[in-house]
């Protein structure tokens, strides 16, 4: 386990986030998801609620958000569970971080099919203005991580920066992005490719074109 | 011969229209939905079975007859629950994403039908973590539909009731894993059970349940639209339909679409990919249905029939269609190491032959990837392939074993060629 998270200091975190609850608007939809779930198998809403605290944490902090240990132990008593089931659930899944990260989560998929569309420029756009694979900026902008596929493999390579993905990038299209964040500006989401709309074949789809410009709708030639 | 566009399923892949319930109905969704369900439950299984629908997930069991068994009485204590598989993972896979982000109501309405078809109580569209703007969309777009009474109490006026539930993931490939998925909508780590018992009888809660892809639900309205026979028309005989193909990595234009099953791979590139960057000629290999089945070296694949049987004679399968094309510029090496260290990455550590594993056999691919190893450790690591496949709980172990053999079987002069050009290097030094 020697990649595993240094959890942050004990008595530091309970005592900035030992008294953590919902906000009212949070609690609202707390309640809304654990109505998914069965009576009784309320647990099942464990997943949603540390996505929720996450949320939470970060918009208390103004960054991506993190899971405190006290959060943790606040949700899962939320939910009537042991706090270890909790916190096993919080250190399975990648999405939870379990450290503090930065005010965007830079999360560069590098896996096969973004390697071969030139993920390793993408990545090293982002070394080229300081980020180290793992760490946050010292001015707390950026946190670099190297994460897995993220399922846009069409549209390679890509980097999913807190909730938004951008697309088709290179190198001078991520240091773009980059500048943009930095500066406080919303670049636009997606595919960077200028004239591509989603997936389809860049330079215009090669099947179902009345679609382009009219909800066509095909049943009429069944 | 190729599929038209009065003939695709998905006409909004590309999200050129809004995917909202009023556009979805104009394209033909929620089309007398109603009329469907009379036919009754067995009926829709029938026509399931008939149509030759495959499973999209990869796997490629026959869906209609997945569904058969499921108890034909659930118990008032035991309800029966449809669990859709969104948890899109598959490195090379990205058509489930188009599918929930673009045209969603096909997959709700699929969700109600088949769920009534094998006796479910609910479904829970189980969509991976890191789609987040995807899921923003499809819990818009189940509530457009509770809203227009298309789900909840009588759903659709059927006189069924039926709920559909979104529950998104966080971030773990093998959750993707039926028994994983369940373990995790119960809100456990997603650690694969054992079977049996199977899911159709004692799944989620306890209870029989159904996991199917995205795919695969959301084709189902069309079919029985359109009928049994129209849909296997396409496609050569045990591999019938339309399929919506991946193509991502050297090809000029990357692209999803949708086209006949057992399209001949080259006329699925040169159509809708713009060919192979460079020209056939330097097409080296493809990995053709996500990274989890064996590469094909380019002279195999060339006019291979893009189905489970066509792909499966050239030593690989269609998995979830997802054709990864590299071409003569590439570092197969790298490329399937990289493949390797997405599997340490992904393993639960549950089962020790793919827990250790899957590390081993990484640290040994970046050593072949440099030549920094013996010749004989090349045996060594097709020996360790073999004792990790097939001995786990899941089939994690054998995806991660399958892409280093397909790698040996046809690169060993490659690897053996990097090992003495690193001795010559040494030994000069």
């Amino acid at each position: 386990m020697a990649d595993a998270p240094q959890i942050p200091d004990e008595a530091e975190t309970r005592a900035r986030w030992g008294a953590f609850a919902w906000t009212a608007e949070n609690a609202a939809k707390a309640k809304a998801v654990i109505a998914r779930y069965p009576a009784g198998r309320q647990r099942s809403a464990v997943m949603p609620l540390l996505d929720l605290a996450q949320r939470q944490v970060g918009a208390e902090t103004q960054t991506q958000g993190w899971l405190p240990v006290p959060v943790i132990e606040f949700v899962a008593a939320q939910l009537d569970m042991p706090f270890m089931r909790a916190y096993e659930v919080a250190s399975f899944y990648t999405m939870y971080n379990l450290v503090p990260v930065g005010r965007y989560h830079v999360q560069v998929c590098g896996t096969t099919p973004c390697l071969l569309r030139g993920s390793d420029d993408v990545m090293a756009a982002c070394k080229n203005r300081g980020m180290i694979k793992g760490k946050t900026t010292p001015d707390g902008l950026f946190t670099l991580t190297e994460v897995e596929c993220m399922g846009t493999c069409t549209n390679a390579p890509m980097v999913q920066i807190n909730d938004d993905n951008y697309e088709d990038l290179d190198f001078d299209r991520m240091a773009a992005i980059l500048d943009a964040l930095a500066a406080g500006e919303t670049p636009k989401a997606g595919t960077q490719i200028p004239g591509r709309h989603t997936s389809e074949p860049e330079g215009g789809p090669t099947t179902l074109k009345e679609m382009v410009k009219a909800n066509h709708d095909y049943r009429k030639e069944w | 011969m190729s599929l038209q566009d009065k003939d695709r399923i998905f006409t909004n892949i590309y999200g050129f229209q809004p995917w909202n319930l009023k556009s979805a109905q104009m394209r033909g969704d929620w089309d007398k939905t109603k009329d469907l369900m009379k036919r009754g439950q067995d009926a829709i299984i029938e026509e399931i079975k008939a149509s030759g629908l495959r499973g999209r997930g990869g796997a490629g069991f026959p869906t209609g007859l997945k569904w058969s068994f499921m108890p034909k009485e659930p118990r008032a204590d035991r309800p029966s629950f449809l669990v859709i598989n969104a948890d899109e993972s598959e490195p090379g896979s990205c058509k489930d994403r188009e599918i929930i982000r673009h045209d969603p109501h096909k997959l709700i309405e699929g969700a109600l039908i088949a769920g009534f078809a094998m006796r479910a109580r609910a479904a829970y569209i189980y969509i991976r973590g890191e789609f987040i703007r995807e899921a923003e969309t499809l819990f818009a777009a189940v509530q457009e539909a509770y809203d227009a009474g298309l789900l909840g109490k009588n759903a659709a006026k059927s006189g069924y009731d039926f709920d559909v539930f979104v529950h998104r993931g966080a971030g773990a490939y093998i959750c993707g894993e039926e028994t994983a998925m369940i373990e995790s909508l119960e809100g456990k780590k997603g650690q694969p059970r054992l079977k049996p018992p199977f899911p159709a009888g004692a799944g989620l809660y306890g209870c029989p349940t159904t996991v199917n892809n995205v795919e695969s639900i959301a084709v189902v309205p069309t079919i029985l639209r359109r009928g049994a026979p129209w849909f296997s028309s396409f496609g050569r005989e045990n591999n019938k339909g339309t399929k919506l193909f991946q193509i991502s990595g050297h090809v000029n234009t990357p692209c999803v679409v949708e086209e006949e099953m057992s399209i001949p791979f080259r006329e699925l590139i040169d159509k809708h990919c713009g060919g192979i960057r460079g020209g056939w000629d330097n097409l080296l290999a493809v990995i053709p249905g996500g990274s989890s089945v064996p590469l094909v070296p380019a002279a195999e694949i060339m006019d291979c029939p893009m189905d489970f049987d066509g792909l499966k004679a050239v030593g690989s399968g269609l998995g979830t269609a997802a054709a990864i094309v590299m071409d003569k510029s590439t570092d197969v090496v790298q490329a399937i190491s990289r493949i390797s260290y997405f599997y340490k990455h992904e393993s639960c550590g549950q089962c020790t032959p793919c827990r250790e594993g899957t590390g081993w056999m990484w640290r040994v691919m970046e050593r072949l990837r440099t030549g920094d190893a013996d010749i004989s450790e090349i045996d060594t690591l097709y020996d360790v392939t073999k004792q990790v496949e097939g001995h786990t709980i899941c089939a994690l172990g054998d995806a991660a074993a399958w892409p280093i053999q397909g790698l040996i079987k046809h690169f060993r002069p490659e690897l053996e060629r990097r090992i003495r050009d690193n001795g010559a290097l040494e030994a000069a030094e």
